[in-house]
């Protein structure tokens, strides 16, 4: 994807408001399910979006067509200025080494340990060979999610919230410049929740990193975004800074922030 | 009623046209840079080495009760002497491969359907899709390949143990030696038992790697079609072995007796 990277490099030196994911107008079903009626969402370069919506309205089917795991059926989705419906294999492989996706589950390997789980990008997409540099990368980050101890453990002996971060260091660790997350602190203490809510902050302070987070914990929500879009039956029903939201009268929009408040 | 049948043959049209398109992401795959030698070994030991005590079981019993049911009626016809000869053709040409390639589709196939499987259910094989990596590659080549080479590899070492079977149960009525028997099972074998035999033991390999990455790759993201992909993958793989049992006979009968 020779026009990515192009556009990459110049993006680099070139405006700070440049749309590095843009959705536009996209709709999805899955047979008689409509799940997405009309999405539209920009992402700002060095930006973090969080998303907000009740289980089941298809945050996750959103950020799935941006990497291309799904395709809409109407609309596009341009990721550095390309539409990713029209990329071949490789432009494919090529943009998605650079966009980092949490999947809610964690999806991590589960044949391989923490340690391998964590080199499989390194070595497979980024094709590091140095030892000492591949190792150095692995330990910072799983320090970084407070794992260290876990290195040489399989998936099956960690437990929910462990994995979860773990899948999390799997992603961060190519340093991508988007972040895709899928709820990245459900299932964890209020603690740990916070670790990497500011884990996430750093991210984007320390690699410019744009993201769009979603996400049920208001916690979060209220450390890493920017700026807040609702979703609700298909569509973002309200979008402004969490603190513009938190004053809202609409009732739906109040429902996420009353147990916060 | 109509519009079922209609429906189902549209869906088996397309699961062939589906596979037609895996075959030859497979394909391309083997020859892309960055082969994964380190999965590929470690499948090897999976596939092969996990399944030697059970292939050698199975064959050693079929060996042993071979003999025993071939000698009545060999005694009848006074030809006891050719019980290792019979045994050694009918073993190493059919029942060997065949039933080495059965047991491996129920052990093999299934296991690699319901890894991939559940993979694909925890959105592993995504996962690895979207990090820019290639499940393709790193789970399906080394599979398919591993089985293509350790199915064969398999059967011989099955074949050794069901002839030797053989020899014990002879014992246990006639008095041969080892090095007698010995001989007289591979005096008995030509070129053209050994060859085809082993090259089609390659295609049944093929068949329980492909049809069991195939169904787990492909398999649905409920958590039942772990179960179904495991079960669908023995099912289409021990009938692609006598589908592919059969082309093999003809074209063996035709090479090599005219
Ligand atoms: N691959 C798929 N095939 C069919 N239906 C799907 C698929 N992925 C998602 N859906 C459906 O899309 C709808 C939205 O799912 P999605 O996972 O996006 O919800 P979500 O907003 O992320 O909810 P949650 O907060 O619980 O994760 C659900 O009804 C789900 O059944
Ligand atoms: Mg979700």
């Amino acid at each position: 994807m020779e026009t990515a990277t192009k556009h990459t490099e110049e993006n680099k030196q070139t405006l700070k408001n440049e749309v590095v994911v843009d959705i536009d107008h996209i709709s999805k079903s899955f047979g008689t399910n409509e799940v997405l009626t009309d999405i539209s969402l920009k992402l700002k370069r060095g930006e973090n979006v969080v998303v907000l919506g009740k289980s089941g309205q298809g945050k996750s089917v959103t950020i799935q067509c941006i990497v291309g795991l799904l395709t809409p059926d109407k609309g596009t989705v341009k990721v550095f200025g390309d539409d990713v419906a029209e990329m071949d294999a490789d432009e494919l492989k090529e943009l998605r080494t650079m966009v980092g996706f949490l999947f809610q589950s964690g999806a991590l390997y589960d044949s391989m340990t923490v340690r391998d789980n964590l080199e499989f990008p390194l070595t497979r997409v980024l094709k590091l060979t140095d030892r000492a540099e591949i190792d150095k990368r692995v330990e910072e980050v799983l320090d970084g999610v407070g794992l260290l101890d876990a290195i040489d453990k399989m998936p099956s002996d960690l437990s929910g919230g462990m994995r979860k971060r773990a899948g999390l260091a799997r992603t961060m660790i190519v340093r991508p410049e988007i972040m895709l997350y899928d709820e990245p602190t459900t299932g964890l203490d209020p603690i740990t929740s916070r670790e990497i809510s500011e884990l996430i902050l750093n991210m984007q302070k320390k690699y410019k990193t744009s993201s769009i987070i979603i996400t049920h914990d208001m916690e979060c929500a209220k450390i890493t975004a920017d700026r807040v879009v609702i979703m609700n039956e298909g569509t973002y029903i309200a979008e402004g800074s969490f603190d513009e939201l938190k004053k809202s009268e609409d009732t739906l929009v109040r429902s996420f922030f009353n147990e916060t408040t | 009623m109509a519009e079922q049948v209609i429906t189902g043959y549209k869906r088996w049209l397309e699961g062939i046209g589906e596979q037609g398109v895996f075959f030859k992401n497979f394909f391309r795959n083997i020859f892309r840079g960055g082969f994964e030698w380190s999965e590929f070994v470690r499948q090897c030991y999976e596939i092969g080495y996990r399944s030697m005590l059970l292939v050698g079981i199975t064959s050693f019993i079929m060996g042993l009760v071979l003999i025993l049911q071939l000698r009545p009626s060999m005694l009848e016809m006074g030809a006891e002497s050719m019980l290792p000869k019979t045994l050694a053709v009918s073993f190493i040409r059919e029942i060997g491969p065949v039933i080495i390639a059965i047991i491996c589709a129920g052990k093999v196939a299934s296991g690699i359907g319901a890894e991939l499987g559940s993979m694909k259910v925890t959105e592993q094989i995504d996962a690895m899709e979207v990090s820019g990596a290639n499940p393709l590659q790193y789970l399906v080549v080394t599979r398919i390949l591993a089985t293509s080479l350790m199915i064969p590899l398999l059967t011989v070492i099955g074949d050794a143990i069901g002839l030797f079977g053989g020899y014990l149960a002879l014992n246990f009525t006639d008095d041969i030696s080892f090095s007698l028997y010995f001989h007289k099972c591979i005096a008995s074998l030509e070129f053209i038992d050994l060859f085809p035999a082993l090259v089609k033991t390659v295609f049944f390999g093929f068949a329980i790697g492909f049809v069991g990455c195939y169904k787990g790759y492909n398999s649905n993201k409920g958590t039942e079609s772990v179960g179904l992909a495991a079960n669908s993958a023995v099912v289409t793989a021990s009938l692609w072995i006598f589908v592919i049992d059969a082309i093999a006979v003809q074209i063996t009968s035709l090479l090599f007796y005219r």
